[in-house]
């Protein structure tokens, strides 16, 4: 299957979630924002895919438009967006309601927001499962329990009667992931699930998410900005940029071939633990666009170092598409793609480190390049 | 307890020509019950008996969990916080009672750099105003006028010098941590804090504020004291690294040997922890998972405070405080059963 068509990332087992062409803009008065532009992945079952991308790069609310969480009275939203099959976009929201929770769940980043500070964390747990299933308030509480025991939190029947404020933020993550999991939903979006917590503890949760989408073949759409916890738990992934994917591709094709200027950008900008100091690091100059302003071009031209290289103003003057490099990988950038091999080459193999073993080069001795401040 | 930590060991942690020495150095925030006579029902031990010198120029990074202690521990030292026990002294002066009056010269030398810029600059002053203050405060007078100065420093940090009437909020997240930077470095310090520096930015950004921090290091032979969470940018900046864990310093050693070979059990689980932005390697990880969360410092555990959740805790743990001892060359630790082998092979990266 061409990627630049189904968005499909390759791999195998059945597509779960299809989302193709979608956009959503918001209209304010200083004009509108096009929060996402055209974007089109899909996640199979038990496959975890990241969305990754730094503030304002439209991955939230593409999370947040895939679960109908986005309010069509501020919002316009286009595109397709389909679970297991069933078109989402179109569906009415009593539609959308009936799955969310059920079949398809969310984690969000700060769990005490997330709660209800006044009601009890067996009382939220129960509700959560009284909403989809015709079981007793007895029975939900007893599932609350159970669930809650599977996330690894001690003395369930106790936690049962505690408040959010109770408990630390691990706790309450773990509570979240329970809350989500109830009703065993296919596909879980956690949007930066581990973000507000402590590595340790952040260890723990990817841990309970990985043997959770084991057991139960679930599709994971993780949303992040820490390359690590990709690197740790993503099969695949998209790179978001000003509302666009400028890249998609398999977690190995990213990481050690990756092709569009701001990968690698990201990735130079990465501090890494097992590099030490005199490493310097390569930041992208610049800061991340307006969505209200996109460049005219490609929206990553003004801090991409690289526009020069393309003849006749293309970056300035006409966007790139997202063209497929092999089945499984695809770029949206006007460098010819051998240029894009060269630089990827000389940019990863200057850091050597950066990308360990795998790509060599025979060039690992650069010297590091000072671009940016 | 104290009698216990007194064993000579900040003898061995001791440095020449040491910038800052900081000697068992404690805080405890007083807990006072409810009514009117406000009694005080116990402590919070938040720093509990740390010891570190740092020499000019160098880098000592300060890690650890949420609640360990790292941010008193770096105000206390500032001497925003008084110091409920212990010794800091600068350039040999001791310092520790200093008022605040007598603090306010050698608010030259030491300077602090804040987490949020959002609420660390006064958003009703304009950056020239923010960035001049030091000079007004220190009443120093530059020779080419303070407006010169000051548009030299934006310079110096990446700002646009003609930016000198705006406010705050006109600037990004990044330019405003630029901003902190240059407020900091205006009367040439020996010392900055940097407390959480570059957490509230995005990866490509904080690239570029640690590249400015590194260079600024270069240029002005500046000490800092790098406190964060994230280990990957603690380990990139330091030259040494201290460990904390429930106020105390469990580990002390080179960046290097921090994530090499690791002695103390909670150093070891922490760096093993920190997922590695490269899916072959952290495909084959070995993972040590820490049971539970962190014990209340107002009642933190006999003995070893790490042994509630040390996989290696035995009885001895829980009687006896293990002492910060140098377990190899210039590689403190605390702990009554440290590690021995070499964790990770060292990679042989600069070349």
């Amino acid at each position: 299957m061409s990627i630049g068509g189904t968005g499909d990332t390759g791999g195998t087992g059945e597509v779960f979630l299809d989302v193709k062409d979608l956009k959503v803009e918001f209209p304010t008065e200083d004009g509108v924002v096009s929060a996402v532009d055209g974007v089109t992945f899909s996640v199979r079952k038990g496959k975890t895919l990241a969305i990754v991308g730094e503030s304002g790069s439209g991955k939230s609310v593409t999370s947040q438009a895939v679960m109908g969480l986005i309010n069509r009275k501020t919002a316009k939203l286009s595109g397709e967006v389909r679970l297991d099959g069933e078109e989402l976009l179109t569906a009415t929201t009593e539609q959308v309601r009936s799955l969310r929770g059920k079949r398809m769940a969310m984690i969000f980043q700060d769990p005490l927001s997330s709660l209800h500070p006044f009601y009890t964390i067996g009382k939220q747990l129960a509700e959560a499962v009284l909403v989809h299933q015709h079981v007793s308030k007895r029975a939900a509480m007893d599932q609350a329990r159970t669930m809650l025991d599977r996330v690894g939190i001690p003395n369930p029947e106790r936690r049962i009667k505690d408040y959010p404020h109770n408990l630390s933020g691990g706790m309450r993550q773990r509570v979240m992931i329970a809350m989500a999991l109830l009703n065993d939903p296919e596909l879980l979006i956690a949007d930066e699930p581990t973000t507000a917590l402590d590595v340790t503890v952040q260890a723990q949760i990817l841990n309970l998410l990985r043997d959770l989408q084991k057991e139960f073949g679930t599709a994971i759409v993780l949303i992040t900005h820490d390359l690590g916890v990709v690197a740790d738990m993503a099969d695949d992934v998209v790179v978001m940029y000003g509302g666009r994917i400028v890249e998609r591709g398999g977690i190995d094709d990213i990481y050690y071939a990756p092709e569009m200027p701001y990968t690698w950008g990201l990735l130079g900008s990465v501090p890494r633990m097992d590099v030490g100091r005199g490493a310097r690091l390569e930041p992208i100059p610049g800061q991340p666009p307006s969505l209200i302003r996109l460049p005219k071009g490609c929206v990553f031209r003004p801090r991409c170092p690289y526009h020069e290289l393309v003849p006749g103003n293309r970056c300035d003057v006409e966007r790139p598409d997202l063209l497929p490099v092999t089945p499984d990988h695809a770029v949206r950038c006007h460098l010819e793609p051998a240029q894009r091999k060269e630089i990827a080459i000389e940019r990863l193999g200057a850091h050597s480190g950066q990308v360990a073993a795998p790509i060599s080069t025979g060039q690992g001795t650069g010297s590091p390049r000072q671009e940016g401040r | 307890m104290t009698v216990v930590d007194e064993s000579g060991t900040s003898e061995a942690l001791r440095r020449e020509d040491a910038l800052l020495r900081v000697e068992q150095v404690q805080k405890y925030f007083p807990i006072t019950g409810g009514g009117v006579l406000k009694r005080k029902v116990g402590d919070v031990k938040a720093v509990e008996n740390i010891s570190f010198d740092l020499i000019p120029g160098e880098t000592l990074g300060i890690v650890g969990e949420s609640g360990c202690g790292k941010s008193t521990a770096g105000r206390t030292v500032m001497k925003l916080l008084d110091p409920t026990g212990g010794k800091i002294e600068f350039e040999g002066r001791d310092i520790t009672h200093l008022s605040r009056k007598e603090m306010v010269p050698l608010r030259r030398e030491m300077q602090m750099i804040f987490q949020d810029p959002y609420s660390s600059l006064n958003p009703r002053h304009t950056v020239g105003a923010i960035i001049s203050a030091p000079f007004k405060v220190q009443g120093v007078k530059p020779a080419r006028g303070v407006q010169a100065e000051v548009q030299d420093l934006m310079a110096r940090v990446g700002l646009n010098p003609e930016h000198y009437n705006r406010y705050p909020n006109e600037f990004s997240g990044g330019q405003r941590q630029r901003i902190g930077i240059a407020r900091a470095i205006a009367l040439r310090p020996k010392l900055i804090v940097c407390d959480e520096p570059v957490s509230a930015l995005d990866v490509s950004i904080q690239a570029q504020v640690v590249n400015l921090l590194e260079d600024l290091q270069n240029e002005f032979q500046l000490a800092y004291i790098f406190i964060a969470h994230d280990l990957s940018v603690v380990r990139h900046i330091s030259d040494r690294i201290a460990v904390m864990y429930l106020g105390r310093i469990m580990e002390i050693a080179d960046a290097e040997k921090i994530y090499t070979s690791p002695m103390h059990p909670y150093t070891h689980a922490l760096t093993a922890a920190v997922p590695l932005p490269d899916p072959r390697t952290e495909r084959l990880r070995e993972r040590i998972l820490l049971e539970g969360d962190l014990p209340s410092p107002i009642n933190p555990p006999s003995g070893c405070v790490f042994r509630t959740r040390c996989p290696k805790a035995q009885d001895r743990c829980a009687q006896e405080i293990p002492l910060l001892r140098e377990l190899a060359p210039g590689h403190f630790g605390a702990c009554h059963f440290p590690e021995e082998k070499q964790l990770i092979p060292v990679s042989p990266v600069q070349v």
